[in-house]
């Protein structure tokens, strides 16, 4: 069991999606947040008032797999976050102790597996 | 007792004042009731196309629109006589009641209305500068030959069309130019793919509310004066739109099981529009069957439209094309000389008026179509209409302006001349 955690652009967010329904990957997690890679500030401008942008939006994925899912959820991933550009952000796979599904009580790969597989 | 031109009436003069501010709010209104409709990162960028229209279309209505809409001219499109508001002073037009000057200031506002509607149709994806360039050269070509044809002398006036309040040029010409943009600039990258909601539908909400309040100096400004025409109009457009909203709101039952918000502020804007050309022609009761009956076509068409590949965003065809279409051929039918008199419609004994109708129905459509098509393909020529996929996934806000609606200023950093920063300027997002 893996906890894949995706750091990905919000434009990208919705092929991020869309790929990780096609590599039969469900149960996400996903969240808005500010950060910072190695990219160039992006400038604004209000009022007269210059400003640089330190931290980008980006959207975070937690993902919680069994062992045979861990490649293809990278994989998804991978193809559908990439632009090439700095920025595209970043994927880290941790190790998961223990899950538990709330309704039912099951644990661990029970718990990962999605309903009716 | 001060200066007052010869033929001045001053309550006309009072009136049409605060009818020429109250349309002018309309372009913001529609603004704040477009920004919502559009996603969170596309909001600003939405709204500005509203505040260019101020800007442009302003310009040149004053420089040359003005002139081809209300100097004599020929039937097809006014003169020169009016060029750089040459001639447009304190006397009245003939058969007015109230300056020229301010004439011109109450019909610039429509222009610049009709000019932001348009824009319904390429937001999101339409690089501004271009729209700017679009809205300058649309607001002379489109609208002011349109404005001519039904107000001033052109050849639809001439016949006996009737077009109270800009059915023509604003409503129809706006609905079926923004189908031709549509079709030109192209789909939205994720159109089709991915559900693009509306993000704010209190913006939606207040902001149809607002051209509500405003079509009130719209429609009723149109009579030019306190009389009759202006009256009826006035209080048309608050029955219209009423009953609009009580028909969609069965047609929204009926389809999904609930009213929807978006759909009601929806509604609001087809009865006003639907009520636009046939406010000071037809009584009452019929303008309240005129808001029954127009929200059909365009509830028909919001529901379609949406299952082609015609990216016709904000839906400008359906709201102002279609029900502005279905308000002109309204009064061929139920014009009725006892209220407005000028003309009977079919109902009342003149088929002859139907025709006329029908004339601006056909005509109308294919002029604006044709010519906003063209104009589109040209300057798509000379410069790219769209921003690229990165520009436009990021969102039109940040690559087209620097700014954003919802900025939360956290990590960003002040960069003062002293700091040097400015020298040498990190661009907008890696590209």
């Amino acid at each position: 069991m893996k906890l894949v955690i995706a750091i990905v652009r919000p434009e990208k967010a919705n092929d991020v999606l869309e790929a990780l329904y096609r590599a039969e990957v469900r149960g996400v997690s996903m969240s808005r947040v500010q950060g910072h890679g190695g990219e160039l500030e992006r400038v604004e401008t209000y009022r007269g008032t210059t400003v640089k942008m330190g931290l980008s939006e980006k959207v975070r994925l937690e993902i919680a797999v069994s062992e045979p899912f861990v490649e293809p959820t990278i994989e998804a991933l991978c193809e559908s976050a990439r632009t090439g550009e700095v920025g595209d952000g970043k994927i880290f796979v941790v190790a998961l102790e223990r899950a538990i599904r709330i309704r039912t009580g099951e644990t661990d790969h029970g718990a990962v597996t999605p309903v009716g597989k | 007792m001060p200066a007052l031109a010869a033929g001045v009436d001053t309550g006309d003069t009072a009136w049409m004042l605060v009818a020429t501010a109250l349309v002018l709010m309309m372009t913001p209104a529609l603004g704040l009731f477009y920004a919502g409709l559009v996603r969170g990162k596309n909001t600003l960028n939405t709204f500005m196309m509203c505040i260019a229209a101020l800007a442009v279309a302003t310009v040149m209505w004053a420089l040359v629109g003005y002139s081809f809409a209300f100097d004599e001219g020929n039937g097809i499109i006014g003169g020169f006589d009016h060029v750089f508001l040459k001639g447009v002073t304190f006397a009245p037009r003939e058969e007015s009641t109230i300056p020229h000057l301010l004439f011109m200031a109450f019909q610039a506002t429509f222009c610049i209305l009709t000019v932001a509607l348009v824009s319904g149709a390429v937001v999101e994806r339409m690089r501004f500068g271009p729209f700017m360039i679009f809205a300058a050269l649309w607001s002379v070509l489109v609208y002011a030959v349109l404005a001519h044809w039904s107000f001033g002398g052109g050849w639809l006036q001439e016949k006996g069309t009737l077009d109270f309040a800009g059915g023509i040029p604003v409503e129809m010409g706006s609905g079926f130019s923004a189908l031709a943009a549509a079709l030109v600039v192209g789909a939205r990258k994720d159109y089709g793919r991915q559900a693009l909601l509306p993000h704010n539908a209190v913006y939606v909400l207040l902001g149809a509310g607002l051209l509500w309040f405003g079509w009130f100096g719209f429609n009723g400004g149109s009579g030019f004066s306190t009389g009759n025409p202006s009256v009826l109009a006035f209080t048309n457009t608050l029955l219209t739109p009423a009953c609009t909203l009580v028909v969609w709101f069965a047609l929204d039952l009926l389809r999904g099981r609930r009213v929807t918000a978006i759909g009601a502020a929806t509604a609001i804007i087809v009865g006003c529009v639907g009520i636009t050309p046939a406010g000071g022609f037809i009584s009452p009761g019929w303008a309240m069957v005129l808001g029954a009956v127009a929200a059909v076509p365009s509830y028909a068409i919001i529901v379609l439209r949406p299952r082609t590949r015609v990216d016709e965003t904000l839906d400008v065809l359906a709201a102002h094309g279609v029900a502005g279409l279905t308000g002109i051929l309204f009064i061929g039918f139920f014009a009725q000389m006892k209220w407005n008199d000028v003309s009977d419609g079919l109902f009342y004994g003149d088929a002859g008026q139907l025709g006329l109708q029908a004339l601006a129905a056909l005509a109308t459509p294919v002029y604006a179509f044709v010519v906003t098509f063209v104009l589109l393909k040209v300057i798509g020529l000379l410069t790219p209409l769209r921003a690229d996929e990165h520009d436009e996934a990021v969102g039109m806000d940040v690559t087209q302006h620097g700014e954003e609606a919802y900025a939360t200023g956290e990590g960003a950093i002040l960069i003062t001349p002293e700091s040097g920063a400015e020298a040498e300027r990190p661009v907008a997002d890696p590209v």
